[in-house]
């Protein structure tokens, strides 16, 4: 369950991730949650493969930033 | 934290929510009962909470050694407060530092304490670390790599007891040799929080059993630490105390909850079959397992080798995997839990480790 509508207040029509490299420690949560959007290479570095997700994929975006252990993902729009 | 690079006040949860959730927190309240034919909590300041439906999240608390309550400078590592009193030992001076037990925990207690700089003797009972859960060949990379940072790293040798006059002096081994200590650090594992629920009526073993879809009771589910349930794809009744588990645990047992207020019928769309996973950062080593592997699985090497930096290995039985361990190679493990949920067979990951030419 990704609880549709649960932060729907805090965004318009637009979702921007951005992701706090000094934070992130690639654990790959938010890759295995929503990995259109988030993925650890084999170099051990997250990579952003969609800055600007389409709104299909927002639920599971918010879940991976709810639930990374480090909080380096935030989300803007 | 314990390194003393994070402050306590990074570690709170996000914030935010509760507003949009409705709560209604009874924080510094305790429950001590369970009434299921009336349905109310019972809580230690002699009120009783009525529920439609009970969530149980009590958690566990850390082993202690039997005799150490009162001797100050042995602790156990779980909470907040832990952790600070761990920091304040260190800032206070403590430099002699024996941790008990070298599961993770006790693992990640060494690193901490070696990256800085102080002495640290590492007691376990198993031939190796995490032998009985990584078999022995994965345990002994754990151990060289503690050696390698400068930790006495004691395996197979009990500890006796521990020694001072109110304050930790030395910890007694089984082998008859002693080891000045400062600071004690026991991490042998944790009980399932269930004491409020004796006669209750709840089935509790090691944890409050549930059936397959977390379910313990009519109205009641229970998840994270607290909480057994019979995981078909391993075919056994496990608890998982990882971080990532506590929240997709409480996720799946809240769906659980709900559907039972609505008296779904088709539970077999609920039964819980998670890939159990998690991580261990001790110095620069970040190690994964996704799954569950059993002490007499079979080992495969899939990619790296054992004394790499990096590497990453199998286990199964019957054909079946039943676990990918990696170290530094996380997005492998995201990948192999992704597969070992698909259902990946033994023959696929020997393909993968001729393919890696390990």
């Amino acid at each position: 369950m990704t609880g549709e509508n649960r932060f729907q207040s805090r965004w318009g029509s637009e979702m921007r991730v951005v992701v706090d490299f000094d934070l992130c420690e690639s654990n790959a949560v938010c890759m295995g949650i929503a990995p259109e959007v988030f993925e650890v290479r084999d170099d051990d570095f997250l990579y952003v493969l969609q800055e600007e997700p389409p709104p299909e994929l927002w639920d599971r975006v918010r879940d991976a930033a709810a639930r990374c252990p480090k909080q380096a993902i935030t989300l803007e729009g | 934290m314990l390194t003393g690079e994070w402050e306590p006040a990074r570690t709170a949860l996000p914030s935010g929510t509760d507003e949009r959730l409705d709560l209604d927190w009874e924080l510094g309240v305790r429950a001590t009962g369970l009434d299921l034919d009336e349905q109310v909590v019972r809580l230690d300041d002699g009120r009783e909470l009525f529920y439609d439906g009970l969530i149980i999240a009590t958690g566990a608390s850390p082993r202690r050694l039997p005799g150490t309550e009162d001797l100050a400078g042995v602790f156990t590592l779980r909470t907040l407060d832990d952790v600070a009193a761990i920091r304040a030992a260190i800032d206070a001076g403590a430099r002699r530092v024996v941790v008990v037990g070298a599961g993770f925990i006790g693992a990640e207690v060494a690193a901490s304490c070696r990256e800085q700089g102080l002495d640290v003797t590492m007691v376990e009972p198993l031939p190796q670390p995490l032998s009985r859960v990584l078999g022995e060949r994965v345990g002994a990379v754990i151990a060289d790599l503690h050696r390698a940072h400068g930790v006495d790293v004691r395996l197979g040798v009990g500890v006796e007891g521990i020694e001072g006059d109110g304050r930790v002096e030395r910890v007694a081994l089984a082998d008859g040799s002693t080891v000045d200590a400062d600071l004690v650090v026991v991490g042998i594992g944790v009980v399932p929080n269930t004491g409020w629920l004796e006669g209750s009526g709840l089935e509790l073993e090691d944890g409050v059993v549930c059936d397959e879809t977390t379910l313990a009771a009519p109205g009641v589910v229970a998840a994270g630490d607290v909480a057994r349930w019979p995981n078909a794809r391993f075919g056994e009744t496990m608890r998982v105390e990882h971080w990532e588990h506590a929240l997709d645990m409480a996720m799946h047992a809240a769906r659980r909850l709900l559907a039972w207020g609505e008296g779904v019928t088709d539970v077999a769309a609920f039964a819980y079959e998670p890939v159990p996973w998690f991580w261990s950062d001790q110095y620069d080593r970040k190690i994964q397992l996704a799954g569950r592997p059993g002490p007499d699985d079979e080992m495969v090497v899939i990619a790296g080798a054992l004394d790499d930096e990096r590497f990453c290995v199998a286990y199964g039985r019957d054909e079946r995997v039943t676990a990918v361990l990696a170290v530094n190679m996380a997005a492998r493990v995201v990948r192999y839990r992704r597969a070992l949920a698909d259902g990946l067979t033994w023959s696929q990951v020997l393909e993968d480790a001729a393919a890696s030419g390990s």
